[in-house]
């Protein structure tokens, strides 16, 4: 029997705890420093805005994992010895391990902004760091966030909830233009302003002032100088693998691994948030930072370990994220910007902020991806579409059998007529 | 660099100022402070001298207070609006809960056990009792109208809370007509009428005795409406109510027409968090509602053995049984502890405990029904919005977040899973009655792949 020990209980670590135990009884030990539980990342920003509590947070009640014969251990590892197969912890005695999975997520970017580390400026990535945003902002009356992607805009939201007057500077000329396309970008943009949040496009972070060691003010690129009493800096994350450091594990941004999730070295894997593929399919990312990337990856990872080895297939995109009241659903692959190959139905009634676009390759009229905002999708159908390569006209016409929204509401026309059409 | 963050605990509790109201909510807030004033100084004796007036500051107080109040969400972008709940002493078991949940019990005891004390306050609705049923008021009246105007104001409160989902507004609708109009003003003027006050939206095993031998010859004896009412009562629990849960789950009575529904949809909308996700509670729930369900059958069994026989076979055992079940079940469960610990377990108490209709309507829903909640692929986070704000306290994302269907005997088909999802994952649905279970099978080269 081997001992199984994994670094890290987030969603990529604990799929794969829970499809090795599916397959047999190996001792498993999960290590983590966060927290002791396994909680969902994706609902920090709920904890601060009052709609949960960090209990409610589990996915699974305190009992399942004694009960599944999965270990905890609450410490944090500093080193892995791995030529004796030993993990070296502060604070705890050192463990041994026969099979050692890396699952130890990302920390937030810092870009050596001046005054970065004065008190009151932070990223948002793990429970410590909600707490030290708790106590940062409560009682400020001017709160700044520097940064326009997912986690930014959730961080302005949240500030939003607590009724802070909040600074969002955002260096793109129009929210998340790197990844959205012009009419999706501007409808965020309205929404963000719509909640009187003080949103300045094109405009980066020059200076973070403080006196007595706290952040007062922040200076933007246009000049300005801005009273604020808390500055949140989201600029992206990056592997949490700086224990790693001589460990003799190969690592690059990430730790490096191929389509097994192996290491360079021998019974040492890596998943999740922290992983870096050698060399990914054309097309496909070298890091996957996202939530169902990280359970579709631990599930693979943990059969692979009972022994049904296959490479990880990434499969056809999708992901999901909600912009103040617009929930947002992609699948496929949506361009920022259009090329001549891409063409591009759009369906969009700016009133109710719903917006839907089909693109297709011109050259057989395939569907390549899906943009719904304030519009939900049927995954199952919009997967099947991409996967069969069906023609465009045929998934306009047909598009109610994708729609998942809740019963009575107004349906997209068919044929995608509306208000505002558009096909280009 | 990542620090070690060992020597923090991560079971903290955020806190926030919840209390932070606009001038308008603030005018709401007193306006319905005078109105509950009014009804105290009425109670204290003044009811009985001058009801009308109090009467109308009572109700113009509460009614116009509250829509003032709800400024706190339609002056919002409409969307869920569920901020600093859980930093609230009311919503949050604080200290407004509590005394809340006291007040409220206490209220349930004096009305069932002691309506004398409360006499000066049910002379006020005198007026209205007049005017609905041509006789003075009794504690039956007056409950029956605070109990609708909970309703009625909250109903308007969950249409502006939840006006950017349709299903909510025509449900919201829906529950808070039946409650005025079937449960309200029928009953009333049938009284007027000199019929027996009927309840045309109650049926067995809910409405516990609507088919015991005592009220059946009651009813057929009191003419054509009594008679009516048999025909009714009886078609609605053997055939609509199969009909009806089979192609639309038991949400078509429990979230829609119910009025103890009613009452948790609008009037407990605040308290749906508080209901318990855990496994031993909805452990404690199987047992409990169908050990209520058996206790309805066999006593109802039993009264109409008992009536055919004469008596002769457990005619004592029987009545004594009947007394008890009304005190225990009719009285303590379904009011006190249902509706009184709302502020405590959130509104669905009596509902998932104890409810003999919702037992057999879940028995349907969970076997012969088209209705489930789809999940939606792999979308889910597992964020558990889902499972915080089931009143059923079903724990959803259990599912969901392993791609498979919710098929709950308990599921009353609120909606408000779906509603609060922030990644579009829940669809209530009814369909076809074969793989209802698996949700789509998905194959893992696909990149939905069923979790387990
Ligand atoms: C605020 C926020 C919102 C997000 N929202 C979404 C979303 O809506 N959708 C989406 O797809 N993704 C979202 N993400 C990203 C998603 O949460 C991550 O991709 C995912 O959690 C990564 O999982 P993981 O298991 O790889 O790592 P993690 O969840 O980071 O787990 C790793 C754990 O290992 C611990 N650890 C690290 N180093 C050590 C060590 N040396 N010793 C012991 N323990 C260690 C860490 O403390 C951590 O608890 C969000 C992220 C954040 C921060
Ligand atoms: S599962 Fe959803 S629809 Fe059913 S009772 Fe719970 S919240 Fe309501
Ligand atoms: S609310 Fe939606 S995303 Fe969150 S756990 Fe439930 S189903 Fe999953």
């Amino acid at each position: 029997m081997s001992r199984i020990v994994i670094i890290g209980n987030g969603i990529a670590g604990v799929t794969a705890a829970r499809f090795i135990r599916k397959a047999g009884d190996e001792p498993i030990t999960i290590i983590s420093a966060e927290s002791e539980h396994f909680f969902s990342r994706t609902a920090l920003m709920y904890i601060y805005m009052g709609h949960m509590t960090y209990e409610h947070t589990k996915p699974y009640e305190d009992w399942f994992w004694s009960k599944n014969g999965i270990s905890l251990v609450r410490g944090w590892v500093n080193r892995i010895d791995h030529t004796t197969k030993t993990l070296f912890l502060d604070g705890g005695r050192p463990i041994e391990y026969d099979k050692l999975i890396i699952a130890v997520g990302s920390q937030p970017n810092r870009f050596g902004w001046p005054g970065e580390n004065l008190d009151n400026v932070q990223g948002l990535y793990s429970l410590q760091d909600l707490q030290t945003m708790q106590e940062a902002t409560s009682g400020i009356d001017h709160a700044t966030v520097v940064g326009g992607g997912l986690i930014g805009i959730e961080m302005a939201e949240m500030l939003h909830s607590r009724g802070i007057p909040t600074l969002f500077l955002v260096r793109e000329n129009s929210y998340m233009d790197y990844l959205l396309p012009a009419e999706e970008s501007q409808m965020i943009n309205n929404e963000i302003r719509r909640h009187h949040i003080d949103l300045r496009l094109g405009t980066e972070l020059k200076e973070i002032i403080g006196s007595d060691g706290s952040v007062s003010s922040v200076r933007t690129s246009d000049g300005d100088e801005v009273q604020t009493g808390f500055v949140g800096l989201t600029a992206g994350v990056s592997p949490a693998i700086d224990f790693l450091d001589n460990s003799g594990i190969e690592t690059n941004r990430g730790v490096l691994i191929n389509e097994y999730f192996e290491t360079n070295v021998e019974d040492v894997y890596a998943v999740g948030d922290c992983a870096e593929f050698r060399d990914p399919e054309i097309g496909h990312k070298k890091i996957e930072q996202l939530w169902y990337t990280g359970r579709r990856q631990g599930k693979r990872l943990g059969l692979n370990i009972v022994g049904k080895k296959t490479p990880y297939d990434k499969g056809i995109f999708f992901n999901s994220a909600k912009f103040f009241t617009i929930e947002y659903q992609t699948y496929g692959h949506i361009a920022a910007s259009a090329d001549e190959a891409t063409g591009s139905v759009l369906w969009s009634d700016t009133d109710s902020r719903r917006l839907l676009r089909i693109n297709y390759s011109r050259a057989d009229n395939t569907v390549v991806g899906f943009n719904a905002f304030g519009v939900r999708l049927r995954h199952e159908q919009c997967e099947a579409w991409l996967h069969g390569r069906a023609q465009v006209e045929d998934v306009v016409r047909e598009i109610s059998r994708a729609l998942f929204d809740p019963e009575f509401t107004r349906k997209i026309p068919g044929g995608l007529q509306s208000s505002s059409p558009v096909s280009t | 660099m990542l620090t070690n963050p060992l020597d923090s605990n991560p079971s903290f509790q955020l806190t926030a100022s919840y209390g932070q109201f606009s001038k308008v909510e603030t005018v709401g807030l007193a306006g319905i402070g005078v109105g509950f004033l009014a009804l105290a100084v009425a109670l204290f004796g003044a009811g009985t001298i001058a009801p009308i007036p109090l009467f109308a500051i009572f109700i113009t107080g509460v009614a116009g207070g509250s829509l003032l109040f709800f400024k706190r969400y339609s002056a919002r972008p409409a969307g869920i609006q569920n901020d600093n709940i859980f930093f609230s002493p009311n919503l949050w078991r604080g200290a407004v809960a509590w005394i809340l949940g006291v007040i409220l019990t206490g209220f349930y005891v004096l009305l069932y056990w002691f309506p004398g004390t409360m006499e000066h306050a049910i002379r006020i609705f005198d007026p209205l009792s007049w005017t609905l049923r041509d006789r003075p008021a009794d504690q039956w009246l007056m409950y029956g109208t605070f109990y609708t105007l909970a309703v009625l104001i909250m109903g308007v409160r969950a249409i502006i809370k939840y006006r950017h989902i349709p299903y909510q507004i025509v449900r919201s609708v829906s529950v808070t007509f039946f409650q005025l109009v079937l449960a309200f003003i029928i009953p009333a003027i049938l009284i007027r009428l000199n019929e027996p006050e009927l309840y045309f939206s109650y049926f067995w095993p809910l409405d516990f005795d609507a088919i015991w031998p005592s009220k059946v010859s009651d009813l057929s004896s009191s003419g054509s409406i009594g008679t009516f009412f048999l025909f009714w009562a009886a078609a609605l629990s053997f055939v609509a109510t199969p009909i009806l849960t089979y192609f639309f789950g038991k949400r078509w009575y429990c979230s829609w027409v119910c009025g103890c529904g009613g009452l948790a949809e609008t009037a407990g909308d605040p308290y749906r968090h508080l209901s318990d996700k855990s496994l031993k509670a909805w452990k404690i729930e199987r047992w409990m509602i169908h050990s209520v369900l058996v206790a309805i059958v066999v006593l109802t069994g039993l009264l109409w053995t008992n009536s055919v026989t004469e008596g002769a076979i457990l005619g004592d055992f029987s009545s004594a049984f009947a007394r008890t079940y009304g005190f225990a079940i009719g009285a303590v469960f379904s009011g006190v502890i249902g509706v009184g610990f709302y502020p405590l377990m959130g509104a669905r108490v009596w509902c998932r405990f104890g409810c003999p209709m919702a037992a057999v309507l879940g028995i349907i829903q969970k076997y012969f029904s088209r209705f489930r909640i789809t999940t939606n692929g792999g979308q889910c986070i597992s964020c558990g919005n889902c499972s915080t704000y089931c009143e059923m306290g079903i724990d959803v994302r259990w599912y969901a977040q392993r791609g498979q269907n919710i098929v709950r005997a308990s599921c009353v088909g609120c909606g408000i899973c779906s509603a609060v999802c922030p990644r579009g994952v829940l669809k209530l649905e009814n369909g076809p009655t074969d793989d209802r279970y698996n949700g789509p099978i998905l194959i893992d080269r696909d990149s939905i792949g069923v979790l387990d």
